[in-house]
């Protein structure tokens, strides 16, 4: 475990070197993960506590978000004249995205699948 | 007794241990609820712990700063963890090789629905200018949405908690939505998922299956950089103030 998040660390520092350095705006961690991803494709094999670490950290992502979600508790004032219609348009536009997103998947692999069945 | 106890009151609360503990005792509340309700997508535990810390929070006239004080070692954890998503990605890399065409599309759409759908019906309904700006990033990743609220002269805190609500009701919504449209390939609710709720949809996903997890993460860091690029054209398109 301790090899696991040493190099997740590592990954997430070289991010962070990557982003700040070059100016661009993607957070660290995100080019942490692609900069990880690449070493994986790499080297062709992830080690075995590296697998079970990420899969214990991930199985708690959700616990991960609780002190961002309890910030919502600045913006209690700024929410009180308009939360009403900005649930609603929250709501209905996550709907859409998803929605959206699912369907032109399927029907963009669906569609694949066909021609590649023709050919 | 009394002025002891206001005395280790005075203690605790002041000590990052506190808040903490009531980060990871709420979070498992959550859980427990969850459960409790045959994993009902409704019963979402994100939201029941923020609801129980806010609460408490507010019972006890903690600022939120002093909280954080505490719930900072968990929030840094999200760095390491966004990093290990790398490693379910890779698991499935032969897939997503296969999928390459379709999922560059797809994110290549769901980024730009993602920021038209809130713009269009903040509009629609008459929200203020201000709201309507820091709306438009707000199905990405946290960091990256508050960096574009800030360059479309948007409220980039007002954007985190866009942020979080989407991520909560994506998540909520995620399973019914989806079989109602009758998607049941992981792969697909995964990356819907992670396109229209960023981390949260992708915690979402990670109870769902490994897969949809993997492609939910996918889909998160992807779709951060797809819209990071798109928005100055997308703000043109939907006439976003600057």
């Amino acid at each position: 475990m301790l090899r696991a998040i040493t190099l997740f660390l590592l990954f997430q520092l070289s991010g962070e070197v990557l982003a700040r350095g070059f100016g661009v705006r993607i957070p660290g961690p995100v080019l942490g993960m692609v900069l990880l991803f690449l070493f994986l494709l790499w080297r062709k094999h992830v080690p075995h506590d590296v697998k079970s670490t990420a899969s214990n950290l991930l199985r708690h992502l959700s616990l991960l978000f609780v002190p961002a979600a309890v910030g919502v508790i600045q913006q209690l004032d700024r929410l009180a004249n308009e939360g009403l219609r900005l649930t609603v348009v929250l709501i209905l536009s996550v709907a859409i995205t998803m929605t959206v997103s699912a369907l032109t998947l399927y029907l963009l692999m669906r569609h694949r699948r066909n021609t590649s069945e023709i050919s | 007794m009394t002025s002891q106890l206001v005395e280790a009151w005075v203690y605790l609360s002041a000590s990052p241990l506190l808040w903490l503990l009531a980060t990871l005792l709420a979070y498992q509340c959550g859980v427990w609820c969850y459960q409790r309700a045959g994993s009902h997508p409704l019963v979402n535990p994100v939201a029941i712990a923020a609801l129980l810390l806010i609460t408490a929070l507010l019972l006890s006239g903690t600022p939120y700063s002093r909280y954080f004080d505490g719930a900072q070692f968990v929030h840094f954890l999200l760095g390491p963890a966004t990093v290990a998503l790398a490693v379910p990605l890779y698991q499935n890399v032969s897939r997503i090789r296969r999928m390459l065409f379709p999922l560059s599309i797809a994110l290549l759409i769901g980024a730009s629905v993602g920021v038209a759908s809130g713009v269009l019906l903040a509009r629609w309904l008459d929200l203020s200018p201000a709201a309507v700006t820091s709306l438009a990033p707000r199905s990405v990743t946290t960091p990256i949405a508050m960096a574009l609220s800030e360059s479309l002269g948007g409220i980039p805190p007002l954007t985190a908690t866009f942020v979080i609500f989407t991520g909560v009701f994506g998540s909520i919504m995620a399973k019914p939505l989806l079989a109602a449209l009758r998607i049941d390939d992981p792969a697909i609710q995964g990356f819907a998922l992670g396109l229209s709720s960023h981390g949260v949809g992708t915690a979402r996903a990670f109870q769902l299956s490994e897969t949809a997890g993997a492609f939910a993460g996918l889909a998160m860091g992807l779709s951060g950089m797809v819209t990071a690029v798109l928005m100055p054209l997308l703000a043109w398109v939907l006439h976003i103030a600057h």
